[in-house]
């Protein structure tokens, strides 16, 4: 016997969740433009498929990114990933061996149980251990178990797993998680009386089975149970494409994907519509999100990807972030949330700036020289920075052409950050021809969020682009500066453009450690908290930036630092305004604790020495 | 009679009187439902002084602002457009006005109405 009508409501349901993921990945691969679909089919058959099954064995089954965060978590993940994908694995072999080999139907295994009541050791298992599937079996579905304990203590005990808030999920995920923590049980349950009944079963469904034989009429709730346990999984497959589950499937094709090569291109496109499914909800970056403090708590990425892919995304919801990637940084599938958010505000922002007069009459800056420096706008606004820098290009001896001395205009990244990718171009564009005239082997910024889009967009033909601090270190390494150390306490702030959007990190600290003595907040490098200033963020009001602001200066003060030093204008500026220390760029510090040199340097003969 | 007076170094601005029966007021509320700190500006023009775009063109948020506030709106929709969003202007701002979303709200109410 190989079928029984209790299989249909599991098997009805695979088909239709089939029927569903097949429309759906046929519509996705429609949308790739020709060369992407070329990579794709390329990475099929190349070496790099190995690296994508690794990484999809870690991340979608071992959860190893979710262990970093905090091992309860992680061990919850994984038990029922990893757990469930076993139990399908063991579950198929052991009903391969019972049906002499053949290809089964799909319910067969699953509801193996059900069919066959064989207490027989199979002739392999008497060279290893008896019962060796029913045992294994078992045991896999303990592990499952466990990781759903966990689950329902994680809803009233989150701070237990790392964190503070949860997901507020849907209808629908309540549905489909409500389906998918009963199949396990019912598996268990249905398993059991079976066991019960036959005298089978592994060391867990055998030793219930007896218990519940005992004290429960089995002939009446076996088969009732079957049909729980098949209606269960029906009902979480069918809801499956809809919720938060649907990440299951897609978190595979977007690890293949990405490292076929794939980038999120434009918006809305098939990359990104795959990203926006591959969120599986879990709320990982709801406690990183600083607009938390600012009691915006609904444009969190999770709320704000699940807006987007149900098509409801508001302008109030893409404009409220601050662009920091702390989630980006925290997210365990890696989904750009940044592109994301800069797409959909690509749709909302689509009427702004289209006038580009100012793009004309730029004063020309062709002098040579070996250096161009750009103090970028908000390099001009704090003035500081710029002298300072002038003051240690000069110190130093060096040949450097300051092209927006007289003003400029902007490097663009605003523009981009808004949505507005075609008019940030334009402004790519023009400012390239500007750089490159100089002839110049290097450009160095004092803004970070220049820097950042001067490294990623600018096409500058080979001419290098540091931003200062790492020039500085440079020329602290070449000995061309001298610096003198102070008893200066200092406290270093990552900036989100510098640190998290470029991966600077140490040449900062490297030079402070030279002046001042450094000490580590809380909350540094890849975590680093946002200053509040952002101009990535367009809907928020000053008394929520200001709010934010404390939020990130209290922490910073923790070790009441003389001086809180970052390396980005637009921080300095905002941090200043909140009144709390001290705070000055690492330019000014370099320059006011440098070695003045009489005679300007001659660079060969220092590096001749 | 402009030519005698520019010789002594004198212009004659021409007359002009501002209908605000006739004016536009409704994209000012629009604008300022949108982004309410339009209504904390004091038209004091920090922002025009620090704007990175008024360098090159003669674009002035203050004068925008100015224009906006009268109902004066038709020309509002090629003004904004040439504002690049660096945010100087919003870190100058002693009042504390979110200029960058003010652009953007402006030329939201404004340009569809113009295309």
């Amino acid at each position: 016997m190989t079928f029984d009508l209790f299989v249909l409501p599991f098997f009805l349901g695979l088909l239709f969740l089939l029927a569903v993921l097949f429309i759906k990945y046929s519509r996705w691969i429609a949308m790739m433009s020709g060369p992407d679909r070329v990579k794709a089919g390329m990475a099929l058959f190349s070496v790099g498929m190995l690296k994508t099954m690794w990484e999809v064995f870690l991340e979608s089954l071992l959860h190893r990114k979710m262990f970093k965060r905090n091992p309860l978590l992680g061990y919850m993940h994984m038990s029922f990933a990893l757990g469930w994908f076993l139990l399908i694995v063991m579950g198929n072999l052991e009903s391969r061996v019972y049906s002499g080999g053949h290809i089964n139907p799909p319910y067969y295994p699953i509801f193996l149980k059900f069919f066959i009541h064989d207490k027989r050791v199979l002739p392999f298992e008497i060279f290893t251990l008896p019962g060796f599937f029913r045992f294994t079996m078992d045991l896999i579905l303990l592990f499952v178990l466990s990781g759903l304990v966990l689950a329902i203590f994680k809803r009233t005990r989150s701070r237990w797993f790392g964190m503070k808030r949860a997901t507020k999920h849907n209808k629908l995920d309540k549905w489909a998680i409500t389906s998918l923590w009963l199949i396990f049980p019912m598996r268990l349950l249905a398993e059991s009386f079976t066991a019960g009944l036959y005298k089978g079963g592994g060391f867990i469904t055998n030793s219930l089975g007896s218990i519940f034989d005992a004290v429960l009429p089995l002939q009446y709730l076996a088969y009732p149970a079957w049909w729980a346990y098949s209606t269960m999984l029906g009902v979480f497959f069918v809801t499956l494409p809809w919720s938060r589950f649907m990440h299951i499937p897609t978190e595979v094709m977007l690890i293949y994907l990405r490292n076929a090569g794939i980038k999120q291109g434009k918006y809305p496109g098939s990359f990104a519509e795959l990203e926006l499914r591959a969120c599986p909800r879990c709320g990982v970056c709801i406690d990183v999100c600083q607009m938390n403090d600012a009691g915006l708590n609904g444009s969190t990425a999770v709320y704000f990807i699940r807006a987007l892919r149900e098509n409801r995304a508001e302008v109030q919801l893409n404009s409220n972030c601050m662009m920091c990637g702390r989630c980006l940084e925290a997210c365990p599938v890696g989904i750009d949330t940044l592109g994301l958010r800069v797409g959909a505000r690509s749709v909302d922002n689509i009427m702004v700036a289209s006038d580009f007069s100012y793009l004309l009459p730029q004063p020309s800056v062709k002098r040579k020289a070996d250096v161009v420096y750009f103090a970028g706008c908000m390099g001009h606004l704090t003035p500081g920075v710029k002298n300072a820098m002038q003051k240690i290009f000069k110190n130093a001896g060096v040949n450097y052409n300051f092209i927006d001395k007289d003003g400029s205009i902007c490097c663009g990244r605003p523009l981009k950050l808004a949505g507005l990718k075609d008019a940030a171009s334009k402004l790519t564009d023009e400012n390239t021809l500007k750089i490159l005239e100089t002839r110049a082997d290097l450009l160095v910024t004092s803004c970070p969020i220049c820097y950042k889009i001067f490294s990623d967009d600018y096409k500058l033909k080979g001419m290098q682009v540091m931003h200062h601090s790492v020039y500085i270190d440079k020329l602290v390494t070449e000995g061309l500066l001298t610096l003198q150390p102070s008893a200066l306490r200092a406290v270093y702030h990552d900036p989100c453009e510098l640190g998290r959007g470029s991966g600077i990190y140490l040449e900062p600290r490297n030079v402070l450690k030279q002046i001042a003595e450094v000490a580590e907040v809380a909350e540094h490098g890849v975590n680093s908290l946002c200053c509040g200033g952002s101009i990535g963020e367009l809907g928020m009001n000053s008394t929520q930036r200001n709010t934010i602001r404390d939020g990130a200066l209290k922490m910073l003060c923790e070790p009441q630092p003389d001086v809180l030093v970052t390396a980005c204008p637009l921080c300095k500026k905002t941090f200043d305004s909140g009144n709390q220390v001290a705070v000055k760029d690492i330019a000014e510090m370099v320059a006011e604790s440098m070695t003045i040199n009489r005679q300007p340097v001659n660079n060969k003969e220092l590096v001749e020495a | 009679m402009e030519k005698k007076a520019r010789q002594f170094g004198y212009t004659i601005t021409r007359d002009r009187q501002i209908d605000y029966d006739a004016n536009k007021h409704d994209i000012s509320k629009i604008v300022a439902a949108a982004e309410p700190s339009l209504n904390l500006c004091i038209s004091c023009g920090t922002c025009s002084a620090t704007c990175s775009a008024a360098l090159f063109t003669d674009f002035s948020l203050r004068h925008v602002i100015l224009l906006l506030r009268r109902g004066e709106t038709s020309g509002l929709a090629k003004e904004v457009a040439k504002c690049m969003l660096c945010g100087k202007c919003q870190l100058v701002c002693p009042r504390n006005v979110s200029t960058r979303n003010l652009i953007i709200q402006i030329s939201k109410a404004v340009i569809p109405a113009q295309l």
